[in-house]
């Protein structure tokens, strides 16, 4: 604990030094929320914390044309003020803000959330299901990778030594979409994902499902891309039966643990019940869009 | 002081208090919420070094060796204590209280001896210039364990063939004494009657089995403290707890030291809800400040709090209640082990004295059996014992209730508990309020309102003894005219507001003019700790008298200035009063405090008293539910506690009480509980997986006061702070059973458990 060096880069590239240089005995901190909290329960290996939050690229929000650029260190507060993102991808914007308390929601952050590489992470489901890619900076330059690609398991991700996450990129949408993220917690609030649920949909002219991604969060090692749930609803109206086959491809999904959170057959369940809702949901926005 | 009677008349007459009954803002509270207040962990000396607790990672072995010398190498490290450096203490020293207490068992959970037995038991402790070094140090304490097999549920522990924690351990309490060894420590039993007889009489018989598990008093503050030692063996304790006097009295008592070398200093307290009522860092950290010639601070993290602290007793309980087909009840019938964790003493036998006592029974059984477990030793939560009772008794009235087409409250109201009905642990009843809390709950606009699908409505009442016990006072009027009221009794629920609003009243002065502080334990005499409901109650009464005893000094000042007779100045609106003649104009307490010098020298008044007459306390308890039935989640819509307080000094901290009792009663019935891993290693040690409610899972929990007066207390105090944690978990429980149609008998009644008993149907 006393030997542990700290540095706070100004930008991309001083970052990649550094992390680079520390030979994977560095721990990139965005907002902390989980990092902080891993050391001071003993839980962090590594000797090197790298800050990335001071780089302006990793803390601003830009409207491309073909979408929008989102820094992985911006907050949950800061992102669930922006008009624009909440009116296109409010499921995103709904899975950041469940994290923590509102004092958490000063520093939580789509990166961090992610590279944490908890199966439950809640903003994880929604960029999923969004079909989001990330942009991640190493020393070989940067590349381009799906948020589905990023978790491999329990604590692990596909970054190499020297890589971080420096963005999100989530693309217009078209008209008549929506998504939506719902998560089951046994409190109302403060609490760890035991199931969460993403569900991003896109009608066409006459209200039938064209395009449909759904996403699935601590139920499995890792959150899932679920494609026979999506492809239960695509090409229908969305009605009860669609949705009953979506929820039965959701709980077919599941491959969930027993512990102290929950059992593997209450989150198989409940995993099919709140994809179910997550899709009633998506329906309604898209409708209204 | 033979006044009393002058009070009551007064509370049955028109009240006329000027302070009592009032809301003022609580003297303490502006240094609680800007931060500025003192707690267990804020203190601070020069020279300090900071102690940690070696902690088993085992719930049951043997300590072959602790070797630390390498930690002693370890630059910055100055001292490491272990059960070595411990007097031993006599199996048989034990004191008699609530629940008995062995100083032998109590300094084998302060730190253990030849075996660990929980996750998380002391096993050594170490003192150095950094907590970063002393957490160093810890991985530097070698301990070679021999791992034995856990027993960590009571059915475990029952069974004949279960590993044996205490060996020699003996069920006390049955007949013969038994021969083998055992994990029952005892069985205690309390009965009217004939039961078996009157069962026959029933018309109708519910019983059934109720299962809780093991929840802990979630005070947000850590244990805390720091200690220094002289070269004269003087010691020094800053410490968070319950009572100054408790912690000095068991540092004494487990370190083999003279009361009068050790002063304790209370610091504020961020929550004990009866789990500070004990200590576990102030004797090491005494230990190491001795041999490191240095002050040690000790502050544990919430993983030893969950690990190593407090909790209460999960336990089983099958209860029987039989009735004829109007609803008068016939017998009642109570049969409950609880665990009392790694030795024996949990409250099972308060368990069994609390869970019939709302109601009028001639005829009664209830047995309890104490069974220790691999889980910290139990502590004091709260009404110890009564919630698991009442969980049982209270379920079962329901479902009574249910068969016989009976209102619940009309059930509870036609066999309730009045004055003169004999108590189950044998009492006969003064004046209680149990029938006012059932009628009044009747009129409540929530019992009256309609519910919606999957909602259900569940009631409950319960009952707490609450007690007297030594408290002091003194009451110091300052030159000035204004007063210091100095008690003993640490101050968790408001009640140096209460006391300052009494003293108030007395003296007949402004609450602005009344200092109420929380003394050491060299400042004030000895007081019992502040528990059982007891303060409101006993250090209220002290208080009282203490300031009456002050005004009779400044009445015999007056008398001297005026040269007359004592008995004729008398007290009024804060003043003296000549009562024949009106030459003297009358004299306030400035102008008598002003003239002391002149009369006597300084005017106080103090009491010392061992409080009889407890006046006990009865609630009811009316919650609403809606249960998702695709998830089991539970939503509290509504909830109401009635409670009968004998008084409400300050009310606003009354219904403070009523209210936090009520939300950690439903923490309890929902979500709380301990989770054991297969080698019996806490799974969750935080807030996060330890899930007591928070704010925005409650509803306003609405808290009607009633208000049946103590005929025991100048004022009619009742103690409130316990009783509201009796009825939630079977009002909780009544109004899931309800929602879902499904009797819920197993608590937590946490989502996949609701869910699966959805499913089952």
């Amino acid at each position: 604990m006393s030997d542990l060096q700290f540095s706070s880069p100004k930008s991309v590239k001083e970052a990649v030094e550094i992390l680079s240089a520390s030979k994977g005995k560095a721990r990139v901190l965005a907002g902390g929320t989980d990092l902080l909290v891993q050391l001071r329960a003993g839980r962090m290996s590594g000797s090197m914390i790298v800050d990335i939050k001071n780089i302006p690229e990793l803390r601003s929000i830009k409207k491309e044309k073909n979408g929008f650029t989102i820094g992985a260190a911006v907050s949950g507060a800061e992102l669930g003020a922006h008009k624009a993102i909440n009116k296109a991808w409010p499921g995103v914007v709904e899975g950041l803000e469940l994290i923590g308390s509102t004092q958490i929601q000063g520093r939580a952050s789509l990166g961090g959330n992610l590279c944490n590489g908890s199966p439950a992470a809640d903003s994880v489901p929604g960029l999923i299901a969004a079909g989001a890619t990330c942009k991640i900076a190493g020393p070989k330059g940067l590349r381009t990778s799906k948020v589905e690609d990023i978790v491999l398991g329990p604590g692990k991700t596909s970054l190499k030594t020297g890589e971080f996450v420096v963005s999100f990129f989530l693309p217009t949408r078209p008209k008549r979409s929506g998504d939506a993220y719902l998560r089951f917690i046994p409190r109302t609030e403060m609490d760890i994902a035991v199931v969460g649920a993403s569900v991003s949909l896109t009608l066409d002219k006459v209200g039938v499902c064209s395009e449909a991604r759904v996403s699935l969060g601590a139920v499995a090692p890792k959150p899932l891309l679920v494609a026979k749930a999506a492809s239960a609803i695509i090409g229908t109206k969305v009605d009860d039966e669609a949705l009953t086959e979506l929820s039965l491809a959701a709980s077919a999904a599941c491959d969930p643990i027993d512990d102290k959170r929950g059992t593997v057959e209450y989150r198989t369940k409940v995993a099919g019940v709140l994809a179910r809702r997550a899709a009633t949901i998506a329906l309604e926005r898209a409708r209204g869009n | 002081m033979g006044n009393e009677k002058d009070y009551l008349e007064l509370i049955d007459g028109e009240k006329k208090f000027r302070h009592i009954g009032t809301r003022p803002i609580r003297p303490d509270g502006v240094d609680k919420v800007t931060g500025r207040a003192n707690f267990g962990a804020d203190f601070t000396m020069n020279g300090m070094l900071h102690g940690r607790v070696v902690r088993s990672p085992h719930a049951h072995a043997k300590i072959k060796s602790i070797n630390s010398t390498k930690a002693l190498k370890l630059k910055g490290v100055k001292a490491v204590v272990t059960g070595k450096d411990f007097p031993t203490l006599d199996p048989s020293d034990k004191a008699v209280g609530e629940v008995t207490v062995s100083f032998f068992d109590m300094s084998r959970n302060v730190i253990a001896r030849d075996k660990v037995l929980y996750d998380g038991h002391a096993v050594a402790a170490v003192a150095a210039t950094s907590p970063q070094i002393a957490e160093k140090a810890l991985a530097l304490i070698e301990v070679e364990y021999e791992v034995l097999k856990p027993v960590m549920t009571v059915s475990e522990a029952m069974k004949k063939n279960a590993p044996i924690l205490h060996k020699g351990m003996k069920t006390s309490g049955v007949e013969p004494t038994p021969s083998r060894s055992s994990n029952v420590a005892s069985r205690a039993e309390f009965k009217l009657g004939d039961v078996n007889k009157a069962f026959k009489e029933a018309d109708i018989i519910v019983e059934r089995d109720y299962t809780t598990q093991t929840v802990h008093q979630g005070y947000i503050e850590p244990h805390a403290c720091v200690a220094d030692i002289n070269a004269d063996d003087m010691a020094t304790i800053w410490s968070s707890s319950q009572g100054q006097f408790m912690v000095r009295a068991l540092v004494a008592k487990l370190l083999a030291m003279n009361t009068s070398k050790i002063k304790v200093i209370p610091s504020e307290i961020g929550g004990g809800f009866g789990g500070k009522t004990i200590v576990y860092l102030e004797p090491l950290a005494v230990l190491l400040a001795k041999k490191a010639g240095r002050p040690v601070k000790m502050v544990m993290t919430r993983d030893e709090v969950m690990r190593a602290t407090g909790p209460t007793s999960g336990g089983h309980a099958r209860a029987k209640i039989g009735a004829k087909n109007d609803g008068t009840i016939v017998a009642g019938e109570l049969e409950m082990e609880y665990e009392a964790g790694a030795f024996p003493g949990s409250p099972v036998g308060l368990g069994c004295m609390t869970g019939f006592a709302p109601y009028n029974l001639k005829d009664v059984s209830c047995v309890g059996w104490d069974v220790v477990v691999n889980r910290p030793k139990a502590a004091a939560y709260r009404a110890p014992g009564a919630p698991v009772a009442a969980f049982a008794v209270e379920s079962a009235m329901d479902e009574l209730a249910e068969q016989l087409k009976i209102d619940p409250l009309k059930l509870r109201i036609k066999n309730a508990a009045v004055e003169g009905t004999q108590a189950p642990y044998g009492v006969k009843f003064p004046r209680i309020g149990c029938l006012e809390t059932l009628t009044e709950a009747q009129t409540t606009d929530h019992y009256n309102s309609p519910l919606g699908p999957n909602q259900g409505r569940g009631v409950a009442s319960g009952f707490w003894f609450n007690i007297g016990g030594q408290s002091s006072a003194s009451v110091m009027v300052n030159p000035d005219g204004t007063v210091i009221v100095a008690t003993g009794s640490p101050d968790i629920g408001g009640s140096r507001a209460s006391m300052a609003l009494m003293a108030a009243e007395v003296l007949g002065i402004e609450l602005k003019n009344i200092k109420p502080l929380v003394a050491d334990t060299e400042s004030v005499p000895y007081s019992d700790l502040t528990g059982g409901s007891r303060v409101t109650f006993a250090t209220g009464k002290a208080v009282v008298e203490a300031a009456e005893d002050a005004v009779n000094d400044m009445k015999r000042r007056a008398a001297k200035i005026w040269d007359v007779d004592f008995d004729q100045v008398e007290w009024k609106d804060g003043s003296a009063c000549c009562i024949e003649t009106d030459v003297h104009k009358p004299m306030t307490i400035a102008d008598i405090a002003a003239m002391a010098g002149k009369t006597g020298g300084a005017i106080s008044g103090k009491a010392n008293i061992n409080a009889k007459g407890a006046g006990a306390a009865f609630a009811t308890h009316i919650c609403d539910v809606e249960v998702d039935p695709e998830t089991g989640h539970v939503t509290v819509l509504k909830y109401t506690a009635v409670q009968d307080v004998g008084t409400a000094i300050h009310p606003s901290y009354v219904e403070g009480q009523m209210q936090g009792g009520a939300v950690q009663g439903i923490g309890w019935a929902l979500n709380e509980e301990y989770v054991y891993g297969k080698e019996g290693q806490l799974q969750n040690t935080g807030f996060l997986d330890y899930r007591v409610p928070v704010a925005s899972d409650m509803p306003m929990i609405d808290a009607i006061i009633v208000e049946v007066p103590n005929p025991g207390h100048p004022y009619g105090v009742r103690g409130v702070g316990e009783v509201p944690i009796v009825p939630p978990l079977a009002a909780v429980a009544n109004a899931v059973s309800h929602a879902i149609g499904i009797r819920m008998t197993d608590l937590p009644m946490s989502p996949p458990k609701i869910l699966a008993a959805i499913d089952a149907e």
